[in-house]
């Protein structure tokens, strides 16, 4: 690297340094969208390492039978903590707020997303709504201990701090409401001329659809929310069987709303992929529209098949026959897009660069979870593996080696644009060799471990299930390993990486044709866009 | 540097749209738990039905209506450029907001000075159903009254708005979205009423 162009990313760094404007206050109270995707990947992604450290010592304590580091009380409060932070903390706000935050304008070519000011105050609602949470764990009786789904009557007995994290996670909601309905505006109103919707990039398709299941499930998970609040505080007793209600109720309110929300946490990572994958194969998609269309589909679909997490819990016969079979209905969006994707890679020139290995780690993995989530969907199996670690094993193949690896990918993929530096190409290998064999064994352990009968969220368990539960606390050294490399490479980057050009992966979307990193307007002039999302030798790339 | 405020007033309405749409979901939470324990308690929801005060409910049914129109008013007035007419509707809309709210109280009272609330003794003997009841209708009937309260507050500074000149008939959006937030405060109140005093 030469002194001269040492200067040329030191003085043109985008919108980092183009408004004048310094000091914190010109971040926390900026309406730039670029800024508002900043804070959140900040806020979000400390949460997911403070959540990682959970996870690790939880894999200690159950490293042997019996008590390894901790007591059961503590056990308790630590899997709902892990859980509230991952969920609600970090995944569910993530996507769309890092990701949709920083592409989804540029991608559809407009300056901001319609509402600055109503996106920022989405940010500090989340905020309010995670210092509520981070408080509810240090006052009070103790962190709460119900699990991150908070469950009654449990939920409305405990003596722990309920209460409060609840009104934070209502707040969390609130939040992701404002992002959904302004995105949903956004993408119908401020796309650039000639940005017609069979051009818009599939990653912004699959902003739109997260987007709308954010507006439509969320304020049911904030009536529910609510309603805990007011068993516990004003003894409703809508959820008490002592005095006619119905528990069930509870289960099923919750699910409508968060069945959805798994969508609103794999949706934007499928658009991730669909960015990647043509990119890396240097192939103009396969099957655009119906990837596009899957997406609204899942959507749609998932919205009805929250009873599949109620087989078991004596609902009527004929319900979780419905259930299952809609659950089988889903299914089928999800596998239009692995079979598109598959056929994007076929005859394509591929190139094993880091986006491209969390992409295929992502459909590999995806497709594991998919298909043990079948496994769950389909009643008479489900009575077997309800409630095991084969649950907590599935889930994560979906949310980690799912959500977690497309969100990582595109940390890869984006982080030249807006950094306007590179990582080491090798460092980065090793990072997701570590991280996908690391990931493999821990997980796969546990979905072993669940079909031979360990029950999940459980503190202690039986000798014969010591091996696989040690070689499942192995798997997560791995992985942390790998997470710590890749973080230290990606750090590295930012700071000493060699400073790239506009344009470093050949992308035909319309954030590579503008100035790296992406001034605060985002385009030196209005954009006219003259073909697809896709069209690498339309828009002249080689 | 500063963005030249970019307008468009079909987004905001379209973001109103949608954010009403949320405000429905969330009481639909409540409606559906209504439905379902009508269904499992018809009995006890009609004994607990009956003492309703039907006559607050209609009051406060036909107040809120005139309410949405005042409100529906004052938008054609701002766009007919009289924005002293629209500010005298806004405040008899507000007034309305708090008439209502006042009979709510007066209506509370009298139902919590009877031993109708959750937890009451009275209830805890009353047979399974009516204290479910009772425990939807303050928690419907809270949430509404919240939001006639948020309602009535922005459409206040709606008012002040107008009288300074900040909104104009070429610059209303504001306050239609406003109108727009106060017309489902209505409409969801449309539903209370029959719910809770007429059908049982």
């Amino acid at each position: 690297m030469t002194n001269s162009e040492a200067t040329t990313v030191q003085d043109e760094r985008g919108f980092w340094k183009d408004t004048g404007k310094t000091g914190i206050t010109s971040w926390i109270f900026s309406t730039d969208h670029k800024r508002i995707g900043f804070l959140y990947f900040y806020t979000v992604f400390s949460f997911f390492l403070v959540a990682v450290i959970l996870g690790i010592l939880m894999r200690i304590e159950l490293m042997a039978p019996g008590r390894t580091i901790m007591g059961p009380q503590t056990y308790n409060a630590l899997f709902t903590v892990h859980g509230v932070i991952m969920i609600f903390l970090f995944i569910l706000p993530g996507f769309q707020g890092v990701f949709g935050n920083l592409l989804m304008p540029i991608q559809i070519g407009a300056r901001d997303v319609a509402f600055p000011r109503l996106n920022l105050l989405s940010w500090w609602i989340y905020i309010t709504g995670a210092a509520t949470i981070i408080t509810s764990l240090f006052t009070g009786s103790g962190p709460p201990d119900t699990g991150w789904t908070f469950y009654v009557p449990f939920s409305a007995r405990t003596g722990t701090n309920v209460t409060l994290a609840v009104f934070g996670v209502f707040l969390i909601g609130m939040s992701a409401i404002l992002t959904g309905l302004n995105f949903v505006t956004t993408i119908h109103r401020l796309r650039a001329e000639g940005m017609t919707w069979g051009r818009i990039p599939l990653f912004v398709w699959s902003v739109y659809a997260t987007a709308w299941v954010q507006v439509l499930a969320t304020p049911i998970l904030g009536i529910t929310l609510l309603l805990i609040i007011a068993e516990r505080v004003l003894g409703a007793g809508l959820f008490d069987p002592g005095r006619g209600g119905d528990p069930l109720m509870y289960q099923h309110l919750f699910w409508i709303y968060s069945h959805p929300a798994v969508y609103i946490m794999i949706l934007p990572a499928m658009g991730v992929i669909s960015e990647i994958i043509p990119v890396f194969s240097r192939k103009p998609i396969f099957g655009y529209g119906m990837i596009a269309m899957s997406s609204l589909a899942i959507a749609a679909a998932g919205s009805l098949v929250w009873g599949h997490h109620m087989f078991t819990s004596g609902m009527s016969d004929l319900a979780v026959l419905v259930f299952s079979f809609l659950t089988f209905v889903v299914a089928i969006p999800s596998a239009i897009k692995v079979f598109n994707w598959v056929s994007t890679l076929y005859k394509g020139s591929i190139s094993l660069e880091a986006p491209m290995l969390f992409a295929l780690g992502f459909i590999l993995l995806f497709s594991i979870g998919g298909l043990t989530g079948l496994i769950l969907g389909s009643a008479a199996t489900d009575i077997h593996v309800h409630d095991t670690q084969f649950v907590v094993g599935h889930f994560h193949y979906v949310i980690f080696g799912g959500s977690g690896f497309a969100f990582f990918g595109a940390m890869h993929y984006w982080f030249p644009k807006f950094f306007g530096r590179r990582y080491r190409e090798k460092l980065a290998l090793a990072a997701w060799i570590l991280l996908f064999i690391g990931f493999n064994v821990m997980y796969f352990s546990m979905m072993v471990l669940g079909v031979e009968g360990m029950p999940r969220r459980y503190y202690d368990y039986l000798p014969e299930f010591h091996a696989l539960n040690l070689t499942s606390t192995f798997g997560s050294w791995i992985l942390f390993a790998g997470m710590v490399i890749m973080l230290v490479n990606l750090f590295h980057g930012l700071l000493r990486g060699e400073p790239v050009e506009r344009n470093p992966w050949g992308g035909a979307t319309l954030e590579w044709s503008i100035p790296t990193p992406p001034p605060t307007d985002n385009f030196v002039e209005e954009p006219v866009v003259t073909h697809g999302p896709y069209d690498f030798k339309g828009s002249g790339i080689p | 540097m500063r963005k030249a405020q970019h307008k468009d007033d079909a987004a905001a309405k379209l973001g109103m749209w949608l954010f009403l749409f949320t405000e429905m979901l969330l009481f639909g939470g409540l409606f559906l738990l209504y439905g379902v324990y009508l269904a499992r308690y018809p009995q006890e929801f009609a004994t607990a039905g009956h003492e309703m005060h039907r006559w607050f409910g209609a009051i406060n049914t036909i107040i809120l209506i005139s309410s949405s129109l005042l409100a529906a008013m004052s938008v054609t007035a701002i766009r007919r450029n009289d924005s002293k007419t629209a500010v005298l509707l806004l405040v008899g809309t507000v007034a309305c907001a708090a008439v209502f709210l006042m009979n709510k109280y007066l209506e509370w009272s009298a139902e919590i000075s009877r031993g109708l609330y959750p937890g009451s003794p009275l209830l805890a003997q009353a047979p399974h159903g009516e204290p479910l009841f009772f425990s939807l209708y303050y928690l419907t009937v809270g949430l509404h009254g919240l939001h006639v309260l948020i309602g009535g507050s922005v459409l206040s500074v709606m008012a002040w708005r107008i009288r300074h000149g900040v909104i104009t008939a070429g610059n209303c959006i504001w306050l239609e979205n406003s109108t727009l937030f106060w017309h489902l405060v209505d409409l969801i109140w449309i539903f209370i009423f029959p719910l809770y005093y007429l059908v049982l």
